[in-house]
């Protein structure tokens, strides 16, 4: 099945109820396989440039990549395969596009985002993320978080220091630890996931997460998975029903079938023909 | 910035500031809180604050600490937890100002790795690299100024929620039966032919089309795919099922 039957992409974003400006940018397109999710900060307008400048590099460049990129190819350099060493690449030009802006024009000084890009192909998604922004999936009734934040609160919960029912309290909830375009360098972390038909994942800003529970949030991706516009829409309104003291950004991507990439003469002969 | 207030049989002792990444409490002299009794352990207990939290930490002592009467080894703190050592008792405040007009709640901002410092003597501030003033607010000031934060849960609960609701069958096998409307989402119909969701909001119950070819009948209505908002005793048609919302009261 070609990727844009089998994926359905649902985006949307909003100010929320409280903020005036909407710091977080979305793409999304079925066809390519990508969707990509950012949460800018810094003062005045800085934070939407930032998170504007990562999705549009992003979407951008890898758009061109995509089409002739072999994804499981393994670079000779840097022994990585071909999918992780391209997100790496665009996430280090995107940082240093907006590090450079934030460096030379005073009003974008201490700019950042977050980010979320997932990248499906061959039944397989590659999900890089930075900052607190996040990538849940739902597989039959298990609703579970697969990104990690990168923030202090994360850190404190690892390392023992509280216990998750604890986390909900922290005052702590809005220091990340990683950003793009805040310094130099920056790390993306990778991780592939196998894909089946069914599946549905949700990639969000902490807009989404910081007010509305998991379990609210995985019942309502459930109960709706048969119209995702429709759950694409109650999320946000449910996060805006909830106070909306952030902008509010969610990106569903249903799994409606297998896009195994054509590995025999015989499959691929076939796939001439569709 | 949170503060214990240390008291013995109901007599205030002492104020003490949470200024230090790590305030040790014990009998010996060399304890930030030194409190000379025999009941108190040479290292009784430390208490780490990093930026608006604190944690306090039993030193494994001989008689424990106690939280709000529960024996602890380790705590996340409160405010007006009441922390027991001996007779002597500890109140924890960490009143910071409550949400109220600054559209700043919350703003993400980025923690540098080394950034957790104890609020630091004026020199710290001309010691960082010059490649950071300006660029984002000064990590240690920053949550404090910005932590418009309160005790309060930051997931925080519906700010209101509608009178309680049901939903009551008015034919077929199950014609009399009635669902309460306690969830935020409650599905009605057959999956596969024709299903509607019930959304509970703040101010009210609203229906909205989920799937299927045919659109729920409301009092007549046929719905478009906006959700709709259900007055009380209204009548409700899905898959050949009649049914009719109404408030309890």
């Amino acid at each position: 099945m070609k990727l844009a039957e089998a994926l359905q992409v649902v985006v949307r974003t909003d100010p929320g109820v409280v903020r005036s400006h909407n710091e977080d940018a979305v793409w999304g397109d079925a066809a390519q396989g990508l969707v990509i999710l950012a949460d800018g900060m810094g003062g005045y307008n800085a934070g939407e440039v930032a998170s504007g400048m990562a999705t549009t590099l992003l979407s951008t460049n890898l758009q061109q990549i995509i089409p002739e990129c072999k994804p499981r190819e393994i670079d000779a350099l840097s022994g990585k395969c071909l999918a992780h060493q391209h997100i790496i690449e665009q996430v280090a030009l995107a940082n240093d596009s907006i590090y450079r802006a934030a460096q030379s024009q005073p009003q974008y000084a201490g700019m950042g985002t977050t980010l979320v890009i997932a990248w499906f192909f061959d039944n397989t998604v590659s999900v890089g993320h930075i900052g607190d922004s996040r990538l849940y999936r739902l597989r039959g009734e298990e609703f579970r978080q697969i990104t990690r934040d990168h923030s202090l609160l994360q850190e404190q919960l690892d390392s023992g220091m509280i216990t998750p029912e604890q986390a909900k309290y922290s005052q702590n909830k809005n220091l990340v630890t990683r950003a793009l375009g805040v310094d130099p360098e920056v790390e993306v972390e990778i991780h592939d996931y196998e894909v089946l038909p069914g599946d549905i994942f949700l990639l969000c800003s902490d807009g989404l997460s910081d007010m509305v529970e998991d379990e609210e949030i995985s019942m309502t991706v459930q109960t709706l998975q048969s119209n995702l516009d429709l759950a694409g829409d109650q999320l946000i309104q449910m996060a805006n029903d909830n106070g909306g003291r952030d902008n509010v950004s969610v990106i569903l991507v249903k799994v409606r079938g297998d896009f195994a990439a054509p590995s025999g003469w015989w499959q691929k002969l076939l796939a001439w023909f569709k | 910035m949170a503060k214990m207030i240390l008291s013995m049989d109901g007599l205030v002792l002492k104020e003490i500031p949470l200024n230090k990444e790590r305030l040790t409490i014990g009998r010996k002299p060399h304890n930030d809180i030194q409190i000379d009794n025999l009941a108190i352990s040479g290292e009784h207990a430390a208490i780490v604050t990093i930026l608006n939290d604190s944690f306090l930490e039993d030193l494994n002592s001989t008689n424990g600490t106690l939280v709000n009467g529960q024996p602890i080894k380790k705590h996340f703190l409160k405010n007006n937890d009441v922390v027991e050592l001996g007779k002597y008792k500890l109140k924890y405040i960490n009143d910071t100002p409550s949400i109220g007009g600054s559209a700043d709640f919350e703003k993400t901002m980025v923690l540098r790795a080394g950034a957790i410092k104890p609020p630091a003597p004026e020199k710290d501030k001309d010691a960082e690299p010059p490649t950071l003033p300006g660029a984002s607010p000064a990590p240690v000031a920053a949550p404090v100024a910005a932590a418009e934060a309160t005790a309060a849960p930051a997931v925080a609960a519906p700010a209101q929620t509608p009178a309680p609701a049901v939903i009551q069958l008015l034919n077929g096998p199950n014609a009399g039966k009635e669902l309460e409307l306690a969830k935020t989402l409650t599905t009605l119909g057959k999956p596969g032919v024709q299903v509607a969701v019930i959304a509970k909001r703040p101010h009210g119950y609203f229906i909205t089309h989920v799937e299927g070819a045919q659109f729920p009948v409301v009092s007549g209505k046929t719905l478009d795919a906006q959700a709709h908002q259900l007055e009380d005793h209204d009548v409700i048609e899905i898959a050949g099922i009649k049914m009719e919302f109404f408030y309890k009261t």
